[in-house]
């Protein structure tokens, strides 16, 4: 089980937590012009890499705060954390 | 009773004050406090106990600890009964009852023991090539086979012991307490760190518990005493006995099973039998020692042939010698050692064959002195008795190891001791990811790089002499809690302790033999009775990989996962394949390290804390009335309420009558509910929901359907304006949690700007819903302040007021089509408004009814339940309700009605189903066809979502998805059953009043 | 909501056990404590002010912490979220003097007494009984009087608050949840039991 660092609450086990998926998905500005394989595109590709991943997670059974998780994929270590809105930092390899 | 012939006049660590009796296969026996079952087997001459997986060879003990692949015995009778445990592990107590596994009828006379002499019939991988043709046979083969080999019995009773659980931090989980994890634990503890301690084994000492080691200069014993102490004295050490690490997850995750009372007669009542501990540990320390390998020369599986290392621990620790004449085979210097200790226990060893050529050395000299014919360069090559071993046959191994020749030596015995070398018991530092290096010099994997913030001691970490392994441990342990953010005072160096110089081993896998072709007694893994001849026979059939190899011979797949095998298996596959032994890779360790009961994994959460059961303020009156519920998510529902005699058909049937006629009362307490507050809340609900909510006005409520991105309905419910930026959203009962994940999602993460905060008050409120024609006069009976005309309270509106004394809000919604009111009161008066609700209502009739009317009323209506009606898959247009697709603003799943697959034409649509036989109740789930054809396939169009029969029309009523279905009114259409077929015809999805007259009068 | 007798509390039904007497460790629910949840932004300036001015003290704006004065505490729940608590009966007035005061911010105010109630812990195993069931550290290195956090105890979501250091614990917990929670709580205090 893997121990996340919540970036309001510290770290905390991850039964407290929600997966969201892949982060950094721009939802199209103007759906109405999107076309139909853009907005395909938006709804469901997903990139599912070995190695780092960046990712939503909700604090769920804590502050109910989203944020950004970088995390292998491969060792599940997980290289940072930040909040809603902040650019991912720069992380080394 | 036995005596105990074979236990020693003196020494152990047995408490012969405390003499304990004990029944084996019938028979009583007697033993002491401190024993191991198997000890106080060997003490009374007991080598033979059990009989072997595939070929029901006769085994005896071949070690003393948890690798035992042999002595499984089933514990204790009745509901505490366990099978599959290793005699080497059981404390033995007073009136212990174990019987053998796998044998029958009786141990010493054993049918299956056939399977020995048709041994040619049975080799690797007999199971996929005889028993899997034809298929349809295979489930009878199976059964056989399991009845063959079985392992234990089950128990058929309730286990009646408690398990605990339990989840702990900590600066420094040390694993294992032999020399190098007291000296890590000790280096850790005196820094002030929190550190657990944990071994498996009853006291602290590891291997110094079974040897006659020195410590500076005095008996080894004394310092694991000493350093016991100190750590007892330590605020934050918490030492663990009888506790496993079974298993090494991710971010130092690890878990413990500790036998808490397996080891007393009469547990507490109160007690746990065992406890799991859940650990998160900043650092751990591996200190898990090493696993003693056996040699694998013909015939090594006779009962009395066991690694030299346990004959030594039961000699040492127990004071019980294996046999009276004992020839010891090595390829290395412990056995030497093993061999001193036995002698100077008082078990005399005859003869020591060592595969090196020409012992030398400190130790080969020892043991000469005490007479002992020591023959280098030779092996065993054959073993002679049934159920116990009486002699060996030794010839000399040619140079390069691979054959023998010259003639043979008979040597009497009544006991092998053999010793392969050592494997280091890398299996948490290989579950924690961390890789191995391949040592070639002693023949294993060693530790190579963590990945977790793991440090390794000791053996386990390639350090073969007892002083390194103290120096590794004080060191890991120092560096251990230095990286948790303490340091040590002052730096404890580790103590001498003198090990005569070392020779190395000679790695060789398979012993020769001079019998040609008959591998095939060449046990590798006792357990699963795979030989040589079965590895090779794979390696011939072509098999290359190491995990394809353990699947077709089976080898390590075991309840032992091949503690003693697996190294030797692969050393044998590399031989045949020519290939270099590391290149082979190992096979994946995977927890749990030994087997762990499903008690402990269950701890307490059984029975009615299995999952939380959650009730509403109304329950007990519920459970007074005779209601039976449902299980709606967590919460339990009144599904109906029977009276007296009556079916579930007849209750439903006159709570529904109830409703239409006179008046019914739900407890809707469930329904979910968030407050959503802010001047950008009408913004919120206009995005998250199909429809337009800007012009509701205050104190008006709305019917909503909200959609995912990708079109498709995720809920519905109705959502009340309580002021200009103050609202009252409900949701389906099983959604509460998942809707307001989603709308704090989009706040969140997409909209940061808006202006709304949302909280749950679903717990805040509980809910009684008055529906049917009397409804407003019950709600003026219980009295009310609120004027209840039709025009000053309006359908689809909210009053706040008192009811029945109670502080309400009262909303004028329906889901039955008929007059209804949700009363909502905050929960602490749930139970206090339900009965003057019951009790106002007397007069007019009140019934309360359930989850099935509720459906019966509203599937009456054809109105939709998410999650019934829709799974995930279904649009707003699927579902008729176009009319809530508002055409002009934007909102969540609008642009994904747009694309292709949304717009189809031969999409599945919701239509009501009315079956020929009106008393026919289609099942829900059924699937439909235009026409029934003789044999499957036919093509299906839909399926049967909700089906009743309706007291109110008098028949049964179906919705169903069918695709094209709004175009196929009054078509007939087939349900094919199990013998026969259901003609429906397709209807209008609301069955009922469907001008809506009865709910807005 | 005068009229006593029409309350219940989740955990007062004279018919529901179970109950248990323990050597160390004592548990009670505290039926109807006030408590509302406050929203507003702890980057402005004017929302801590005025939330000062009405409760009497700084909402904390540590992560997990909590400010007690008198009767009246306001636990950190999230960035943006507070648990204000208080005597049973005290809520709506508190409630209303913050709406009031906080006219014209962006802030919100939501009565959830009767939300969640209270089991109180108390006793030397308060600490291990609670380990039995929540992957929060309870050491007290780790989480003193004045912590508090949302977790999780068994399956159940709960808020915890450390009193005092006996140490003395209070546990927020749906009223839905709360009886499965107690029974779980007697079945893991079973080793203490003396009754
Ligand atoms: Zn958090």
């Amino acid at each position: 089980m893997l121990r996340i660092p919540c970036p309001y609450c510290g770290p905390r086990d991850e039964t407290e937590f929600a997966y969201g998926g892949e982060a950094h998905i721009a939802r199209p500005q103007n759906p109405a012009t999107t076309t139909d394989a853009d907005w395909a595109d938006f709804l469901f590709m997903r990139k599912n890499p070995k190695g780092r991943h960046r990712e939503r997670w909700m604090h769920a059974r804590g502050c109910r705060q989203w944020f950004n998780v970088e995390r292998d994929t491969v060792t599940h270590q997980i290289v940072t954390v930040y909040r809603m809105g902040e650019p991912p930092p720069e992380t080394p390899r | 009773m036995s005596t105990q012939p074979f236990r020693l006049p003196r020494g152990g660590r047995i408490d012969r004050a405390r003499p304990h009796r004990f029944i084996f296969n019938g028979r009583a026996y007697s033993g002491y406090a401190g024993d191991t079952l198997a000890a106080a087997l060997l003490a009374n001459g007991i080598h033979l106990v059990g009989r072997s997986f595939k070929y029901h060879r006769p085994r005896g003990i071949v070690t003393a600890g948890v690798e035992e692949p042999n002595a499984l015995v089933q514990l204790g009778v009745g509901a505490r009964s366990e099978p599959n445990l290793r005699a080497t592990q059981c404390e033995l107590y007073d009136g212990l009852i174990a019987t053998s596994q796998n044998c029958w009828p009786s141990l010493r006379f054993d049918l299956g023991a056939i399977n020995d002499r048709l041994a040619r019939f049975l080799p690797a991988g007999f199971y996929y090539k005889t028993f899997m043709w034809p298929p349809s046979a295979w489930m009878q083969y199976e059964h056989a086979i399991r009845r063959m080999a079985g392992l234990g019995t089950a128990p058929e009773e309730r286990d009646s012991d408690r398990y605990d659980k339990r989840l702990v931090h900590c600066d420094v989980l040390v694993v294992g307490a032999g020399p190098a994890g007291l000296a890590a634990a000790l280096a850790a503890g005196r820094t002030g760190a929190r550190v657990i301690l944990a071994d498996e084994q009853v006291e602290f000492g590891g291997s110094l518990l079974s040897g006659s080691a020195e410590i500076d200069g005095r008996p080894a014993l004394d310092w694991v005493a000493r350093a016991t102490a100190e750590l007892d004295w330590m605020a934050e050490a918490k030492l663990l006995r009888r506790a496993t690490v079974f298993g090494y997850y991710d971010h130092n995750y690890l878990a413990i099973v500790e036998r808490v009372a397996d080891h007393l007669a009469n547990p507490g009542e109160r007690e746990p039998r065992q406890r799991l501990w859940k650990v998160r540990a900043r650092q751990v320390v591996l200190a898990t020692g090493a696993i003693e390998r056996p040699l694998i020369f013909r015939d090594n599986d006779r009962p009395g042939i066991m690694l030299a290392g346990a004959a030594r621990a039961y000699a040492h620790r127990y004071a019980a010698v294996p046999g009276r004449r004992t020839v010891v085979f090595t390829n290395n210097d412990s056995a030497y050692a093993a061999a001193l200790d036995l002698i100077e226990a008082g078990g005399p060893v005859t003869t020591l064959i060592d595969i090196r050529a020409e012992p030398q050395g400190e130790l080969a000299d020892a043991v000469r002195a005490h007479g002992v014919e020591v023959i280098g360069g030779s092996a065993i090559v054959a073993t002679s008795g049934r159920h116990r071993v009486k002699g060996v046959e030794v010839m000399r191994l040619t140079p390069d190891g691979t054959g023998v020749a010259g003639p043979v030596k008979y040597r009497d015995c009544d006991v092998v001791c053999m010793s392969g070398g050592w494997t280091p018991a890398v299996h948490l530092f290989s579950q924690s990811r961390g890789t191995l290096a391949y040592d070639s010099t002693h023949g294993c994997f060693v530790p190579s790089r963590a990945a977790q913030a793991t440090h390794v001691a000791g053996i386990c970490n390639g350090a073969w002499t007892l002083a390194e392994c103290l120096r590794q441990g004080f060191t890991a342990g120092t560096a251990a809690a230095r990286a948790a953010g303490f340091v040590e005072v002052a730096a404890a160096a580790a103590p001498p302790a003198p090990e005569p110089t070392a020779t190395p081993p000679r790695i060789l896998w398979a012993v020769p033999s001079d019998r040609a072709g008959t591998t095939s007694k060449h046990f590798v893994d006792f357990q699963n009775d795979v030989t040589v001849a079965d590895i090779q026979l794979a390696a011939r059939e072509g098999y290359r990989s190491v995990e394809h190899v353990k699947r077709y011979t089976t080898s390590g797949m075991g309840t032992d996962q091949g503690k003693l095998g697996n190294i030797p298996a692969l050393g044998v596959l590399s031989d045949v394949l020519a290939a270099d032994l590391p290149s082979l890779g190992t096979t994946t360790f995977r927890p749990p390290y030994t087997p762990v009961s499903f008690g402990a994994l269950t701890g307490r959460d059984i029975d009615a804390l299995a999952d939380p059961i959650r009730v509403t303020p109304m329950h007990d009156w519920h459970v007074a009335n005779g209601a039976i519920f449902e299980d709606v998510g967590q919460w339990k529902r009144p599904h109906f309420y029977p009276r007296a005699g009556e079916t579930m058909r007849a209750a439903v049937d006159r709570e529904v009558t109830a409703a239409r006629t006179a008046v019914g009362i739900l407890d809707a307490s469930t329904l979910g509910k968030i407050d959503i507050q802010g001047p950008d809340a009408v913004t919120l609900l206009n995005r998250i929901y199909t429809n337009g909510w800007t012009t509701l006005e205050a104190a008006r409520c709305r019917y909503g359907l909200m959609l995912k991105d990708d079109g498709m309905v995720i809920d519905d419910g109705v959502t009340t304006r309580l002021a200009p930026d103050h609202f009252h959203m409900t949701t389906t009962t099983g959604n509460a949690a998942r809707v307001l994940g989603w709308l704090e999602e989009w706040v969140q993460t997409e909209w940061p700007d808006l202006r709304v905060y949302m909280a749950s008050v679903t717990e805040q409120w509980a809910v009684a819903t008055l529906s049917g024609p009397r409804a407003r006069d019950v709600l003026a009976a219980a009295g009310t302040d609120l004027d209840l005309a039709p025009t000053a309270f309006p359908s689809q509106s909210m009053r706040q007021g008192a009811v029945a004394g109670m502080p309400a809000r009262v909303f004028r919604v329906s889901f039955t089509g008929e007059l209804s009111y949700e009363v909502n009161v905050p929960a602490r008066c749930g139970g206090a408004l339900w009965e003057a609700l019951i009790a106002a209502g007397a007069p007019f009739g009140i019934t309360p009814y359930g989850t099935e009317a509720m459906h019966v009323l509203r599937a009456e209506k054809g109105f939709i339940i998410v999650g019934q009606e829709t799974d995930g898959t279904v649009t707003p247009l699927d579902l008729g309700l176009d009319r809530l697709v508002s055409k002009t603003k934007d909102f969540i799943g609008k642009r994904a009605l747009l694309r292709p697959d949304t717009q189809r034409s031969d999409r599945k649509q919701l239509v009501g189903l009315l079956t020929e036989d009106p008393n026919e109740v289609l099942p829900e789930g059924a699937q439909i066809v235009v026409e029934r054809r003789p044999e499957p396939p036919m093509p299906m169009i839909g399926h049967v979502t909700s089906s009743y029969f309706s007291p109110t029309l008098g028949r049964s009523i179906a919705l169903a998805l069918i695709v094209g279905g709004r175009a196929r009114h009054g078509e007939t259409l087939c349900v094919p059953l199990l013998g026969k077929t259901v003609k429906v015809e397709v209807a209008e999805s609301c069955f009922y009043d469907r001008d809506g007259a009865r709910a807005n009068g | 909501m005068a009229d006593r007798t029409q309350w219940g509390s989740p955990l007062d039904a004279a018919s529901w056990p179970p109950r248990g007497i323990f050597a160390t460790v004592r548990f009670e629910e505290r039926p109807f404590v006030g408590k509302l949840i406050l929203r507003g932004s702890a980057d402005t300036r004017e929302f801590l002010d005025v939330s000062r001015a009405v409760l009497g003290f700084a909402l904390p704006t540590t992560a997990n912490t909590v400010a007690v004065d008198g009767d009246l505490a306001a636990l950190w729940l999230g960035p943006r979220e507070w648990m204000v608590t208080t005597t049973p009966e005290r809520e709506a007035d508190i409630a209303e003097r913050l709406c009031r005061a906080l006219v014209g911010q962006h802030a919100a105010v939501t009565d959830v007494s009767d939300g969640r109630t209270v089991i109180r812990l108390a006793g030397p195993s308060a600490r291990d009984i609670l380990m039995k069931g929540c992957p929060l550290d309870l050491h007290p290195r780790e989480f003193v009087p004045g912590r508090c956090a949302q977790s999780q105890l068994a399956r159940a979501q709960i808020i915890l608050h450390q009193i005092d250091e006996t140490p003395t614990y209070d546990l927020y917990v749906a009223p839905s949840f709360a009886r499965y929670l107690w029974a779980w709580l007697v079945d893991a205090a079973a080793e203490y039991a003396i009754a």
